[in-house]
């Protein structure tokens, strides 16, 4: 039984954000860091058991405060939220980690910024609420413009104020939505509202409708599908190395999103609301990953160049997602796994180049000579193999799996070509990058250095000077590089874990009825007998649902 | 009341949608605020719009109003609030570090093809 360890990756870095402030990480920044980096670890620990509890079981169900559903807050673990909550945290110890090498000096309260926003990672992923979904939205969305702020600069300030208009435009899209959903069904909790759109009558199927496209517009935005992705670009690449290799998963909760409100509210079997976004979804994925193929190859800097394979691994989630079938949705989520890490070591490894090559930084110019070529390298082949998706890594195994999940669907042949185009484009912008900064270095850093000192969004003054890399330093680097190599040679059970996490997702009357089962008797409360839900928990409630229908009658 | 309000909600949209394209950091801000009191208006709305009637259980009321939107009003406004705390400081710091209120810290070159460039604008191109 997994109990209250459902909420702890809400709560611990919830508390260890308290604990840090309090500290103060002027005064004691040692402390502040061994909190941080302790509290990585010990979300690692809880969401690996949470993980090894979700393949045996049903989906487990915090009822917050005892008020039960649909009236209270749940929290739901299912498989896809336990995996999403453990790749959150193997992510935030390599985050974290990189950080203590000294970006995290550059500007304040970076580590109580970096556990709130993994409070709101996990609390996304883990919540059963449309509402409270806002709520953990804005909060790993607020904390994300601190980070994406540290270490200042005009550059960086000028990105994050038009990630913060985009995503705030996006927010009020996404409570119009809601509002929109509780007007029509009078319930914001997600389970229920997959029985209450399923039941509604056919003339509250256009509202309904829109609401749904309403919230996959925001989900959109956030997952940086092709119309809605710009504010993408410059934003990842101004932000820190460290805050970049975290922001690989901020993408992937629109993603999350997506795939939990299109197949628990809008699936195959849901009336009214049916099958809302099978038409959209496919194409658009496929017109993202055009879009980020050519990005890819025109980008001029190597920062720009992973943006865009963010893009590009949107778009393959998408094209994997958008069949709704499960072998589809599994392949789609290998592959979120895939590219969340490589993305994060890609991250990582544009903050190292660009830091060995000063003024420059991570532009496509001939350079100086890089401090540890030979090391640098091997992982940026590495890197590069996995993330245009060539065998052995795993990136080959995620696009077999999302070309083999697509093809009995109808956009099969435009999906093929681009993922195979995209991935040709990928490795040669991807060689003719290695090959710029590794092999073309030494020849004309001059000239090149004055010409880019005014282009790169980081200021040339910010950075560390040329020191030698401490070795302890590479270490986060190594951990994502372990991680895709265990991925794998683990690619066999983690895709038979992926495999049922589709299935639990294309058959979502397990979710609903975990949520909202029958009652234990408890004295004052009833049994549910006969199929009908019963309300449980009720005055307010009651009384609140009775007046919903006396209203619909007199309007 | 529901044409009144409707329409209400709508106005203030079209305003603040209008305010935020016009990006200059000023009516942007005005722009943000006023979509977020147009959602705020429209969730509230989605309780249905009654007259007389209370919220919580009280003796002798014959219709109660739905206390979840209100609940959800407050949790927007106290969220929008904190955003637009923030935007107004970001805006005021980046006005001051680029020298300009322009979203994009510098404003876009004149679109008519040959209207003569201003000295600032020909010597950064």
């Amino acid at each position: 039984m997994v109990g209250h360890l459902v909420i702890a990756p809400v709560l611990l870095p919830m508390f260890a954000a308290a604990l840090i402030v309090a500290l103060g990480d002027q005064r004691r920044p040692s402390a502040c860091r061994a909190v941080s980096l302790a509290n990585c670890m010990a979300l690692v620990l809880a969401s690996i058991w949470l993980l090894v509890w979700a393949v045996s079981n049903e989906p487990a169900v915090y009822v917050l405060g005892n008020w039960q559903a649909p009236y209270g807050i749940v929290l739901v673990l299912d498989r896809l939220s336990a995996l999403m909550v453990a790749l959150t945290s193997l992510l935030s110890v390599a985050t974290c980690w990189y950080a203590l090498r000294g970006w995290d000096t550059r500007g304040r309260h970076f580590h109580a910024l970096l556990q709130l926003q993994l409070m709101g990672l996990n609390g996304a992923f883990l919540t059963g609420d449309l509402f409270n979904l806002f709520v953990f939205f804005e909060l790993l969305l607020i904390a994300s413009y601190g980070l994406m702020l540290h270490g200042g600069g005009v550059a960086r300030q000028r990105a994050t104020l038009h990630y913060i208009v985009y995503n705030l435009v996006a927010s009020t899209l996404f409570l119009f939505a809601a509002g929109l959903l509780y007007g029509v069904t009078g319930t914001l909790n997600m389970a229920d509202l997959s029985l209450q759109v399923a039941a509604a009558p056919i003339e509250d199927a256009t509202l309904i409708r829109s609401a749904g496209m309403l919230l996959l517009v925001v989900f959109a935005i956030k997952a940086a599908v092709l119309p809605l992705c710009f504010w993408l670009q410059e934003g990842y690449r101004s932000a820190s190395p460290p805050v970049a290799c975290l922001f690989a998963v901020m993408t992937k909760v629109g993603l999350y999103s997506i795939l939990r409100v299109c197949t628990l509210i809008f699936g195959s079997d849901a009336g009214a609301g049916a099958d809302l976004a099978a038409a959209w979804l496919l194409p658009a994925g496929i017109a993202t990953l055009a879009f980020a193929a050519v990005g890819v190859i025109a980008s001029r800097s190597f920062g720009m160049l992973v943006t865009y394979l963010v893009i590009a691994s949107a778009g393959s989630m998408l094209v994997g997602v958008g069949t709704f079938s499960q072998g589809g949705i599994a392949a789609a989520l290998f592959y979120l796994v895939h590219s969340t890490l490589v993305v994060a070591l890609l991250f990582l490894l544009a903050g190292e180049i660009a830091r060995e090559r000063g003024a420059l930084g991570s532009d496509l110019l001939p350079g100086p000579a890089l401090a540890a070529p030979v090391r640098l390298g091997v992982v940026f082949l590495f890197a590069a193999v996995a993330a245009s998706g060539l065998p052995p890594v795993s990136g080959f195994i995620a696009k077999i799996g999302i070309l083999q999940g697509v093809q009995d669907s109808p956009w099969a042949y435009s999906a093929w070509v681009a993922i195979l185009v995209s991935s040709l484009l990928t490795v040669i912008a991807l060689a003719r990058a290695g090959s710029m900064l590794f092999w073309r270095a030494g020849a004309g850093a001059g000239a090149g250095a004055g010409a880019s000192a005014s282009v790169d969004g980081v200021p040339a003054t910010a950075m560390v000077p040329l020191a030698t890399v401490p070795a302890a330093s590479f270490g986060p680097v190594w951990l994502l590089v372990v991680a895709l190599i265990a991925l794998t040679a683990g690619a066999r059970p983690v895709q038979s874990y992926l495999d049922a996490t589709g299935m639990q997702l294309m058959s979502p009357a397990n979710y609903v009825d975990a949520v909202i089962r029958p009652v234990q008797s408890d004295g004052n409360e009833e049994i549910n007998v006969d199929g009908d839900r019963l309300r449980a928990g009720q005055p307010p409630a009651g009384t609140t649902s009775a007046q919903h229908s006396a209203y619909r009658t007199a309007l | 009341m529901e044409l009144l309000v409707a329409s209400g909600i709508g106005a203030l949209t079209a305003a603040g949608v209008y305010l935020l394209l016009r990006a200059h950091t000023f009516p942007m801000i005005l722009g943000l605020t006023l979509m977020s009191y147009s959602v705020n208006l429209f969730l509230f709305a989605m309780g249905r719009l009654a007259i007389s009637a209370p919220p919580l259980i009280s003796d002798g009321a014959e219709r109660y109003a739905d206390p979840l939107p209100q609940a959800l009003v407050l949790t927007a406004i106290v969220i929008s609030f904190g955003m637009t705390a923030l935007v107004v400081a970001l805006s005021v710091r980046l006005r001051f570090d680029s020298g300009s209120d322009h979203v994009d810290c510098t404003e876009p070159l004149p679109v008519v093809p040959d209207a003569p460039l201003s000295p600032e604008s020909a010597e950064r191109q």
